[in-house]
């Protein structure tokens, strides 16, 4: 079945990184119409259109817009436009691709924004550990600046708006959007404390905007097509396309684009090319590594939506970090791997976080080792439930729940481990 | 988050070249603020000076009108700024969740043995640092590493052999994503 390509439509044309491609595709050819618009009218649209997050937490992206205050109310504070590009979330791929493939998109999505928002002063925070697309985008701001489309009075339509790259250094933590302002501003990646929301108050005590780097590269279609073209793709509350990473047992692990809302075995058959051979499907993390896990049975009832995977499973499509977990899989050492990365990655600021996941984890590898007991397991339930929304940022509870999904939807495997009868055992 | 000390070890006090202090004028263009420029500053030095000594945070803090106690508290909280030397050819590999489900600890165990690693992940031929990281987002492609900048995907013991005995031989290191032009990674 033949989708939109909202988002990867580019991705097989040659050098389309290079302005000159890009614009034969339509990059940039949104501008003249956006910046034409008044601030406002392409923040209704863009609410029109129901776009939501696609970095993880799924908020409607014209609603945060909205929150910006009015520059009457602003006091003479300048407004910051932060794209999320730390992609770190595991399972997660797709920003990477999108960067890499596609550079001008992101760039034309962040000027359009940056005209909704009054903003003259924006930053791509992107993960150290992509300082290859880094220079890559550098040398896309660099064509930008030089066909004038970036910079002072951009088009002639007076708006004027700089971007810049900020390269992180390894730190799980600053996808996290107030830590990523931490980060930017030259401090230690912690989260801070909301409210203030960084739409009030963010970047150096700035009205701030932090957006995801595929939210932000389906703005130009937006533009182009309105608000209605979209909500006409995918369901209702969820609409649009979305890019999914697949990893782990199926033929075809990759990146794809599909409307929301279609069949998650459908999903599994047709675009990742179903199992390998001889294999049934054990679990599914839907949306990277932080939302609880999925059954089969609940992969049978779900589509690829917010809704119904909040519904019928529990969980969250999240960032649409797609990991498929065949009957091979020792889910008690899935469940370990998965602490030991929460383990090293808190920021440790707060203490339920900062020593909940390192006991966790320990724990965790003792049930492994066959060397824990009943008593172990209700030890870190009751951790995963004290860690849970007692922290400054989402990270506990993200660490939290695949903890409390594993244990209760794959109670068995675990039980058995501490029974001695496991996979581990001698 | 990085919980190691900086090497204690000193190369002695540095200054910034002609070429650095212009781009540091660059830099602090770019921020509203001279604390936001730490992040650029310390990467510049690593790429100049190969990883962060208490001399250069200690530069650093002078140069941006920071307490050195700040310049280290940012060095030490981000993985990728060095606080002590790595080889030349310093390999991250990645033994997060996809990486595992796909025999990342099969490819890890294969590199410790073919490179002859310490207890520090240092290769005995002295070319190699090996390092276990957490997720790359590289997933799709698993199993894989990086070495310095490059993404290496797909590893298999075979391609793990090709890449070693040609780094040994000296090849350059080839282009960061050898497989630019894929996101689909069909399983044979």
């Amino acid at each position: 079945m033949d989708f939109p390509r909202i988002l990867t439509g580019n991705w097989e044309v040659p050098d389309v990184h290079r302005i000159a491609v890009a614009r034969t595709r339509g990059t940039y050819s949104r501008l003249p119409k956006a910046l034409g618009m008044a601030p406002s009218e392409i923040t209704a649209l863009v609410k029109d259109s129901g776009l939501r997050g696609r970095g993880g937490a799924g908020f409607p992206t014209g609603v945060k817009w909205g929150f910006v205050p009015p520059a009457e109310k602003r006091g003479g504070k300048a407004v910051y436009l932060l794209c999320n590009a730390d992609e770190s979330e595991p399972g997660t791929f797709k920003d990477r691709y999108l960067m890499w493939c596609d550079p001008h998109l992101l760039i034309e999505g962040m000027i359009i924004a940056s005209r909704a928002l009054d903003c003259h002063l924006g930053y791509i925070y992107i993960r150290g550990e992509f300082r290859y697309i880094a220079r890559r985008l550098d040398e896309a701001l660099a064509e930008a600046y030089a066909a004038g489309l970036l910079g002072k009075n951009i088009q002639g339509s007076g708006h004027h708006f700089d971007l810049y790259v900020h390269v992180g250094a390894g730190a799980y933590i600053c996808g996290e959007e107030t830590a990523l302002i931490s980060s930017l501003e030259g401090e230690r990646g912690q989260p801070k404390l909301k409210p203030p929301f960084p739409a009030v108050e963010g970047a150096w005590r700035s009205p701030t905007i932090v957006n995801n780097v595929e939210t932000l590269a389906v703005v130009p279609w937006l533009i182009e097509n309105g608000a209605a073209a979209y909500k006409a793709i995918g369901t209702e509350k969820s609409p649009g396309t979305k890019l999914f990473s697949v990893s782990g047992h199926v033929r075809r692990p990759g990146v794809y684009e599909v409307p929301l809302g279609i069949p998650m075995t459908q999903f599994i058959e047709e675009q990742c090319g179903g199992l390998l051979p001889g294999r049934t499907l054990k679990a599914v993390i839907p949306g990277g590594s932080s939302v609880p896990v999925m059954t089969p049975d609940e992969v049978a009832k779900c589509s690829m939506d917010y809704e119904s995977i909040s519904q019928n499973a529990g969980s969250y499509l999240g960032s649409g970090g797609f990991i498929v977990m065949d009957d091979t899989t020792d889910l008690v050492e899935a469940l370990t791997n998965l602490l030991r990365f929460y383990a090293h990655e808190s920021c440790g600021q707060c203490t339920p976080c900062r020593e909940g996941c390192g006991w966790m984890y320990q724990i965790l590898c003792r049930v492994r080792d066959g060397d824990a007991n009943v008593q172990d397991l209700a030890t870190l339930r009751d951790l995963a439930d004290n860690i849970h929304s007692k922290t400054i940022c989402f990270f506990g509870a993200s660490a939290a729940m695949p903890v409390q999904s594993f244990l209760t939807k794959f109670r068995s495997e675990f039980l058995d481990r501490v029974q001695g009868r496991g996979a581990g055992a001698a | 988050m990085s919980h190691s000390a900086p090497n204690a070890v000193s190369r002695g006090p540095r200054e910034w070249s002609a070429e650095q202090n212009a781009e540091i004028v660059a830099i602090l263009a770019r921020y509203p603020t001279k604390k936001a420029a730490i992040m650029p500053v310390l990467w510049m030095a690593q790429d100049a000076w190969e990883w962060i000594d208490l001399d250069i945070m200690r530069l650093i803090a002078r140069t941006l009108d920071l307490p050195p106690s700040h310049v280290h508290a940012v060095a030490s909280f981000y993985t990728m700024f060095k606080k002590a030397p790595t080889h030349r050819y310093h390999i991250q590999i990645c033994h997060t969740l996809s990486c595992a489900l796909v025999g990342a600890e099969k490819i890890v165990a294969h590199i410790e043995r073919r490179l002859e690693c310490d207890e520090h992940g240092n290769s005995k031929d002295g070319l190699f640092t090996l390092l276990r990281v957490e997720c790359l987002a590289s997933c799709g492609s698993a199993p894989m590493a990086q070495i310095n900048e490059h993404f290496y995907e797909r590893l298999t013991p075979e391609v793990v052999d090709q890449v070693i005995d040609a780094l040994r031989a000296g090849t350059k290191l080839q282009e960061p994503r050898p497989e630019a032009d894929q996101w689909i990674f069909p399983v044979s």
